[in-house]
């Protein structure tokens, strides 16, 4: 461990602004990338269903 | 015809999106637990355990994410390129697809990549922005990415459209060895390559293990995400056939 306290862990030795903005920009872009996908994929199956659904009732 | 028989079974299964969406499907669960353990202990011994650096103190610890997304931005281009151009030479849809999918990856981490290195740039260089050979590579970089995904979008006809863009990946590429050799060619604020093949690096291992580790969970997270981002492009691509019927019908029970 390369830090006393908890305390100095996230004071960063007075760079805590510069490395946690980073780190949760970091963040963002990580869960976004692989949210994005899964809600696009329930998008798509919701509307393919849909469609199934019309043809079948039109048939 | 013998002669066409010297590329691999795997390659002409490739060809095949049902297939390919299966074994994505297969292969996503694996890739998604090796991405979770890699970044988290890569991030938690680059955070908490490894020694400060005696220069810039503890704002050196952006590296642990500034390094691994620079890295995979240009890397996911090379493989966006190598994709299109599989996919102009085969003609495999796959393969369209796959470059398709690569670009908005791509350009997120681009963009991480370049706001990290200004915000590092900051307390290291006193400086949120120089006109700096590898700054500006990186964002010519970024807008190969934005010019690809609007060329893309733009036009309606999908092979026309995945013909296009590939050759505007291929053009690119060049800008690859320029971000690569920037820090050599010209005189530059940034520092060169933290790994190098022919020499061991000059840090200790206890910050550079750290390092390789998240390298590769950023691999494994393209891979996820690239995927996942595949999988919904077959389907949509895929959804009046037969096969991607009986999928839906499956999840409707």
């Amino acid at each position: 461990m390369s830090f006393d306290s908890f305390s100095d862990f996230l004071a960063m030795g007075g760079h805590a602004f510069y490395v946690w903005s980073s780190f949760a920009l970091g963040l963002i872009v990580l869960v976004g990338n692989v949210v994005l996908p899964m809600l696009e994929r329930k998008k798509l199956m919701a509307e393919q269903l849909r469609r199934i659904r019309r043809e079948e009732v039109q048939s | 015809m013998a002669g066409k028989n010297w590329m691999p079974r795997w390659f002409y299964q490739l060809a095949s999106p049902k297939w390919c969406y299966q074994i994505t499907g297969k292969l996503l669960p694996g890739f998604a637990i090796a991405t979770l353990l890699l970044i988290v202990v890569g991030l938690v011994w680059g955070l908490a355990f490894a020694p400060p650096d005696y220069q810039q103190g503890n704002s050196f610890r952006i590296i642990y994410l500034h390094v691994p997304t620079a890295y995979m931005a240009q890397s996911i281009y090379v493989t966006m390129a190598i994709a299109g151009a599989i996919g102009l030479i085969w003609k495999m849809k796959v393969a369209d697809m796959v470059a398709k999918c690569c670009a908005p990856i791509g350009a997120s981490l681009a963009i991480l990549a370049l706001a990290t290195g200004a915000i590092w740039g900051k307390p290291t260089w006193g400086s949120w922005w120089v006109w700096d050979a590898r700054l500006t590579s990186m964002l010519i970089l970024l807008f190969l990415y934005f010019g690809i995904m609007a060329l893309n979008s733009a036009i309606e006809s999908e092979s026309t459209a995945a013909q296009s863009t590939a050759v505007l990946a291929l053009v690119g590429l060049v800008n690859i060895p320029i971000i690569q050799y920037s820090v050599y060619w010209w005189n530059t604020l940034h520092q060169p390559s933290t790994f190098k093949i022919t020499e061991k690096p000059a840090m200790p291992p206890d910050m550079w293990i750290p390092l390789l580790i998240l390298v590769i969970g950023f691999y494994c997270f393209f891979a996820v995400t690239l995927m996942m981002r595949l999988r919904n492009e077959i389907l949509r691509r895929e959804r009046r056939s037969s096969w991607v019927r009986e999928l839906l019908m499956q999840q409707r029970g």
